[in-house]
Parts: structure tokens; C-alpha cells; sequence
């Protein structure tokens, strides 16, 4: 990988948010700094701690999206599912509870916070019986101070068993639980106000259930888990490939897209495999039980588009190779928030 | 130099059609297309560049392109299998 | 039958395209003694060929270069200055995204935006107007790009009716062929063919090309977007070259025709005249740069707000700027490895050379994907 400058930065940039290698640098160089609390320094998504005989998952979250509906979600529906997914990612797929802080702007319409509420309430009742906000707090910033509303979501769970994010192993398969760019292309194309029109929505979704299934299918050959959120496809199997000292080759022909997505990154110019995706996970498991496990995600409603996009190889930490069919196009997680292009 | 995407055009409005392309719809101005005295109708194919329709992709065109393939790379196919029909 | 991109990217096409490809190479190699370079001068070109990867699967005899293609990257820091100092003066600035990052002598668009400025991304021209209308003062259009972005700007000043009063555009519109004509003309590049920008000759024609054969005696073929398209495109020019001809060739008859866009060109030449450019990397291109005629002054940013235009800062010489070698590889005389910023000094995110700041640029492009 290019080396790493030594973290020399005075200021917040927007980078340090964006999921890729400056925020990485930002958590390792201010929040990680000194502290030698193993969990921390799993840097994953949920934090797993020995409880009893088995594990007690936390994760939190913190959701700012401009606009903050969209096709297909809401921040409401976002902050829920954020939490819910990962700690389903740690194999922490029954939810013991839920917190919820809201940060409003003075002069944020209350008719949309109901509206976001009740997404809150409707994408608990998805994702199980024990997902409900159990507590929470409310703050009012004056207008100006911020853009709209923030929600930040902390969940609880155990687990006898957990998957981490850095368990890859060559060999294994690398499977994704459904189309890839929707969210993010929904998004881009809301917030730049594109007009565009057609079946581009956000695919944010509890994937606990989902999780359930594959990992009832795979059980300990399901070696590790992550959801591409923020910085995408890209992102999350650099951070993978990287954590696990191993190398990733993915097949373009493999990844499946929605037409609505591969024409709304056509027209924006953008990489699908860059931005966010919050209703989809990145599965490697051992190569016999591959095909199990695709057969199980693909009859459940969440992974009827499930598929087999590449493996996991010996290789230089982090490398992702993509086979485009006509050559071989490297892939690099970027540190920027992708814009439309015109040329 | 300049991203440029085909689309089909859905239904014209003045000088504002409805461009699909092969998945979303987005409003495109018109008012740089050729031949204006020969009104673009639904089911043509335009090339859209930042929000305007710069060029009528004419079937007869299109055929070229693909024949052109198709006799470029005649001698090299060694077996490989016709292109699929869309 | 339609023009669905899918069909134009049918990988055993393309390998029997490949095979077609090797044969002509090995014929020109033969013919000129050595290795066969070529040059497109399209950012978007780069860009196809970095997303399917095609360089490496390129023959080894056939060098293909980046020639100054890409708006972001020839885009110098003065015009980025101005821009940048109507945004920190109070005016709304309405940018394309290929813009946003590239660096000014002190601060980009963004770092504007991040100072307080209001900077917004557009995707379409046709933005500008309504968010113009939903302005109570005056807004800019930082409008960049070629000749084919040129034209829909010069569609919306055209437009009946007007767009609203309080709409200005800061131009930083180019024109290729001027810098294609600088690379030709000049005596060290070792450029043995062009590879045209397929959407330019939309609006252009690719009969515009046949003086510059005529003039330089290189062959030039006008090509797509698509890995087919491009192989395509540099199989028929390298063709050329190994039988010792040039001509000018269409490989991309479904968008461009001999005259291009009539209509597009006369909106383009009614609104726009064009002007000596300083190209970041290339210095002065003759009739490089589009410049609202008089007859817009009315619509004129940097006529309207000269006076805020004079804070924008003197361009004194960047960090580094001495060193970087952009223009060099722009115009295929050195790679980005021969840069002592590259990698270094010049990254993604401390870019010195417009061509490490777009996502197109070649700097960028060899950083990301390899060489």
C-alpha cells in the first residue's frame, strides 16, 4: 500500500469523515492514540466484550444526511438500521436494546420529525423483538448551528459467538447480499437535485434477520462480515483485506447492480463501488460452503440479488484487483465524498 | 473530455423531452438538437451531456457501428461466439 | 436496436479486437524501428481506459499517451483564483464537480465553501438558471469544460426567454484543437498518431481534424467511450501508422458526423470568441481560451465584478510548482514517475499539478491504477 504520512493535521477536513483512509489516520492518530483497551484497538465496527460465556456486542452511531428523506429511507429508518447492521455484522443478530439522541436545528419542522419518528418505530419492528429504543435525549442547536438534525444510535446485544471484520483467510469466497451503489447514488441524486426519476431508492434495511440465515447455513465457516456503508464496496473490503494481511480479486461480470443504479452512475460519473450502502453486507466464507450459503441468503426477502463476487487470495495487504473482463483496473478507497463529474 | 450518455426519449414537451436511459428518466433541453424543424418524437435515441441532448443517434448509425465491429474483428474471431443481440 | 452501452462492452469482442490490435503494432514497430506512440486528448478517454484497465493489456510496442484533454487538468490557478475570490467576496459560485478540488495559488473551491463562501456543485447547466431564480442577488456560473460543455453554455445565455438577470458566467471554457495544435507542433514529441475525444467531435465534426492532418501529416481517428470503442478506434489508427498514412477515420459513426452539430456550433461561436489561454502545465495556447463576446457583457462575471476580481491573489509560483512537470506529460514527453513530486510532495490529497487533482488526471490515474 502507499505509505502513510505521519498525522501532521491541525484542522477537521470533510475527509476525516468520509470513510476512507484520513478518517482512519484521524481515529488512529487522536482516538486510539495511547489506549491498549483491545476492543478499541479491534477498530470494528461493534465492539465485542467476553460476558458470562459469551459476548456482549456494542456499537453507536452517529447519522447526518442531507437531504435527510430520500427514496427509500430516512435518516430515522438510517439511524436505526446503521446500529442494527452492525452488530449483526459481529454476529450479534437479536438486538437486547436500543438508545437514540436527536440534535435538532431551532426551526426544524416537527411534522418531518414525526415522520422520521415513526421510520424509527417501523425499522425497530423490523429488525426483531428486541430492537426498541429503551432511552434517549434531545438537544435544540440555534438555527444555523446545524444542518437540519443529527441522530445518534447506540445498540446492545450478545451473542455466544462473534464474527469479526478481520477474519479473512485465502480461499475463502467473498459474497455481497445484493445490488451495490443504491444508496449512495440515491442519495447523490437527491442532494445535488438531479431529477432524476426511475427505481433508484435507497436499499436501507435491518440485515439482522438476514445475517440470522447465513450464519445458520455457514455457522464457523462464515469467517468475517462488514457492511459497505460509507466509502463502499471499496472501502470496507480495503479495510477488510488490510486488518486481515491478505489480498482481494473481484469479477466485474459478478457484481450485480439494479439497471436504475448502473445508469444513474453512468450519468454522474461516479464509481458505484465508492459510495455508500446501507442495506447490503460483504459475507467471506470458506469456499466448500459457499454455495450453501448463497442458496440460504437468496431465499431470504433482503438477499434474493445475493452473489458470488470474488475471493480472497495471498496476496499484499489491501490489494483489491477488479477483472473488468478487458484488463485489471486496481481498486483504491478514497478519502473524498464522491461528486458528480462532467467529463 | 466530456461524459456524454445515450438515452431514449420518452415524451417531448416544447423544448424539454423525457430521456430514459436504460434505467432512470431525467428532463433534457432541447434546444441544441438538429433539425429542429424535424421534431424529435418518443422512441429516438439521443447523446445527453450535462442536461442537454447534443446529438440524434440515428438507427442507421447505430447499424454502422455495430457492423463496424462486426467487420473489424472478423479475421480474430477464431471461434469466439457471435455478439448476444440486446 | 438501441445504443444501450452494455452492447459496446462485450469482453470476447473485445479480446478479437486486441488480437487485430497486437498484429498492427507489431507491423508499425516494425516499419518506424521501435516502440509506436500515440496520444488521446481526452481526460474521459483516460478515464474508460483506468476503469477497464485496459493499459495493461495494451501491446508493449504501443505507448499510449495523455495529451491535455482534461478541463480539470489544464485548468491553470489563476482562473480557479478568480473564482474563488467572487465566492469569498459574498457571490453565490455554481461549479461543476471536476472543479471544486482543483487548487487555486491559496485555497480550491471547497476550501472556500469551507471558509464560509457559498459554493455549489451543479450537474447541469440548466441548474444554474433555477437556482438563479431562487436568488435574490447575483450569481456566478464558474462555467468550465470543452467545446462540448461550451455549447449548452452558450445555449442557456441563448435561451428564449432569457435566463434571469442575476445569472453571470465566469468562463474558463476551452478549446481543444488549439492544444492538440501546440503538442503537433511541437518538435521533441515523439506522438505518431491522435486519438480524438469522441463527445468534442459531437459538436465539432471530425472534418475539422483534416487541416491538422493536412498540416502535420499524422493520422488522427475520432473514437467512443466505450472499451470497444477505444480499442476499436486505436487499432484503426495504429493501422495508419504501420502503413505510413494519415487520414482522418471515424470510428464513432453513431454520435459524429463530417460537419457535427451545426446548431450547437453557431449557439458556441455566437457567444463565445476565443482567446489566448495560460494552459496549467502548457503555458500560452493560442485561441485555447472561450471569452464572452462583448455582446455579453451584460451576462460577464469578471466584466460585471472586476473590481472583486482584483482581490484575487497575484499568481505567484505554487509550493513546488517549479518542479512539477505536468506539461511534460501532457504532452508525452515524460510519465508521471519522472515527476520528483509524484507520490511525494504531489498526492491525491496534497495535489500541486492539476493532473494529480482530477480524477482523470494522468499523475492520478498512475498513483490509483499503476502505470
Amino acid at each position: 500500500m502507499t505509505d502513510r504520512p505521519p498525522f501532521a493535521e491541525t484542522h477537521v477536513r470533510l475527509a476525516h469523515g468520509a470513510g476512507g483512509p484520513a478518517m482512519r489516520a484521524l481515529i488512529d492518530a487522536v482516538f486510539l492514540g495511547q489506549t491498549r483497551d483491545p476492543a478499541a484497538l479491534a477498530r470494528a465496527d461493534a465492539a465485542c466484550l467476553p460476558f458470562g460465556d459469551g459476548f456482549l456486542v456494542i456499537t453507536t452511531d452517529a447519522h447526518v444526511v442531507s437531504p435527510p428523506e430520500f427514496p427509500g429511507g430516512d435518516i430515522g429508518r438510517l439511524s436505526i438500521c446503521g446500529v442494527v447492521n452492525d452488530l449483526a455484522m459481529a454476529g450479534a443478530c437479536d438486538v437486547a436494546a436500543l438508545t437514540s439522541c436527536v440534535v435538532l436545528e431551532e426551526g426544524f419542522p416537527l411534522e418531518t420529525l414525526r415522520r422520521l419518528h415513526a421510520s424509527v418505530e417501523r425499522a425497530c419492528a423490523e429488525a426483531g423483538a428486541g430492537a426498541r429504543v429503551v432511552a434517549g435525549d434531545t438537544k435544540v442547536m440555534r438555527r444555523g448551528e446545524l444542518d437540519g438534525v443529527i441522530f445518534s444510535t447506540t445498540g446492545v446485544a450478545f451473542a455466544n459467538r462473534v464474527v469479526r471484520d478481520d477474519g479473512l483467510r485465502p480461499g475463502d469466497a467473498l459474497l455481497i447480499t445484493g445490488t451495490i451503489g443504491d444508496h449512495g447514488l440515491t442519495v447523490l441524486s437527491a442532494r445535488h437535485g438531479l431529477g432524476l426519476e426511475g427505481e433508484l431508492r435507497s436499499d436501507v434495511a435491518p440485515l439482522n434477520g438476514l445475517v440470522k440465515v447465513a450464519l445458520a447455513a455457514g455457522g464457523a465457516q462464515v469467517h468475517a462480515m462488514k457492511d459497505p456503508t460509507r466509502g463502499g464496496v471499496t472501502g470496507a473490503l480495503t479495510e477488510m483485506a488490510e486488518k486481515a494481511g491478505v489480498a482481494v480479486r473481484l469479477r466485474e461480470a459478478a457484481l450485480p447492480m439494479t439497471a436504475a443504479a448502473r445508469a444513474a452512475a453512468e450519468l454522474l460519473g461516479i464509481d458505484p463501488l465508492i459510495v455508500a450502502n446501507e442495506g447490503k453486507a460483504l459475507i467471506a466464507v470458506a469456499p466448500e460452503a459457499a454455495g450453501t450459503v448463497l442458496a440460504a441468503l437468496r431465499a431470504h426477502p433482503l438477499g434474493h440479488a445475493a452473489a458470488h463476487i470474488g475471493e480472497v487470495v495471498a496476496g499484499p495487504a489491501g490489494e483489491l484487483l477488479l477483472d473488468t473482463g478487458f484488463g485489471t483496473r486496481r481498486l483504491v478507497s478514497r478519502d473524498a465524498d464522491p461528486l458528480p463529474r462532467i467529463c | 473530455m466530456c461524459l456524454g450518455v445515450p438515452g431514449q426519449v420518452q415524451s417531448v414537451d416544447g423544448n424539454t423531452a423525457v430521456v430514459d436511459f436504460f434505467g432512470v428518466r431525467r428532463a433534457v433541453c432541447l434546444d441544441l438538437i438538429e433539425e429542429p424543424e424535424r421534431p424529435l418524437v418518443a422512441g429516438e435515441h439521443v447523446l445527453v451531456h450535462v442536461g442537454f441532448a447534443i446529438r440524434r443517434i440515428e438507427p442507421e448509425d447505430l447499424e454502422e457501428t455495430l457492423a463496424f465491429f462486426a467487420s473489424m474483428s472478423s479475421e480474430d474471431l477464431e471461434g469466439l461466439t457471435p455478439p448476444k443481440p440486446t | 436496436m438501441n445504443p444501450n452501452p452494455l452492447q459496446f462492452r462485450d469482453p470476447e469482442r473485445g479480446a478479437a479486437l486486441l488480437r487485430r490490435l497486437e498484429r498492427a503494432v507489431d507491423r508499425a514497430v516494425a516499419r518506424l524501428g521501435g516502440p509506436v506512440s500515440v496520444m488521446h486528448v481526452c481526460g474521459s478517454h483516460e478515464q474508460a481506459i483506468a476503469r477497464y484497465g485496459l493499459r495493461a493489456r495494451l501491446p508493449a510496442g504501443l505507448d499510449l499517451r495523455m495529451g491535455p484533454g482534461c478541463p480539470v487538468c489544464v485548468t491553470d490557478a489563476p482562473e480557479i483564483d478568480a473564482a474563488v475570490a467572487l465566492a469569498r467576496s459574498g457571490l453565490p459560485v455554481l461549479t461543476y464537480g471536476d472543479m471544486l478540488r482543483v487548487p487555486g495559488t491559496e485555497m480550491s473551491l471547497e476550501d472556500a465553501r469551507a471558509a464560509g463562501a457559498r459554493v455549489e456543485v451543479l450537474y447541469a447547466a440548466t441548474q444554474a438558471v433555477e437556482i438563479a431564480r431562487g436568488t435574490p442577488g447575483p450569481v456566478v456560473f464558474f462555467a468550465t469544460g470543452f467545446e462540448t460543455t461550451a455549447v449548452t453554455t452558450a445555449a442557456l445565455l441563448l435561451a428564449e426567454p432569457p435566463p434571469p438577470e442575476n445569472l453571470f458566467v465566469l468562463s474558463a471554457h476551452k478549446w481543444v484543437p488549439a492544444a492538440m495544435e501546440i503538442v503537433a507542433s511541437d518538435r521533441r514529441s515523439r506522438i505518431a498518431g491522435y486519438l480524438a475525444a469522441g463527445h468534442a467531435a459531437t459538436i465539432t465534426g471530425f472534418g475539422l481534424f483534416e487541416p491538422f492532418v493536412a498540416r502535420h501529416g499524422k493520422p488522427v481517428v475520432v473514437a467512443g467511450f466505450e472499451p470497444l470503442d477505444i480499442l476499436a478506434g486505436l487499432a484503426l489508427l495504429v493501422e495508419q501508422i504501420a502503413d505510413g498514412v494519415a487520414r482522418v477515420e471515424n470510428a464513432f459513426p453513431r454520435c459524429v458526423s463530417h460537419e457535427g452539430n451545426q446548431r450547437a456550433l453557431a449557439a458556441l461561436h455566437r457567444v463565445f470568441d476565443t482567446d489566448v489561454g495560460e494552459w496549467r502545465g502548457i503555458a500560452r495556447v493560442p485561441d485555447g481560451n472561450l471569452r464572452l463576446r462583448a455582446a455579453f457583457a451584460h451576462r460577464d462575471a469578471a466584466v460585471r465584478f472586476a473590481d472583486r476580481l482584483a482581490a484575487a491573489p497575484a499568481p505567484t509560483a505554487r509550493a513546488n510548482a517549479d518542479d512539477c512537470i505536468c506539461g511534460a506529460i501532457m504532452s508525452g514527453r515524460a510519465d508521471p514517475a519522472d515527476c520528483p513530486l509524484f507520490g511525494r510532495a504531489c498526492r491525491p490529497d496534497t495535489p500541486v499539478g492539476a493532473c494529480m487533482v482530477s480524477t482523470e488526471g494522468a499523475c492520478r490515474i498512475w498513483l490509483e491504477h499503476g502505470p
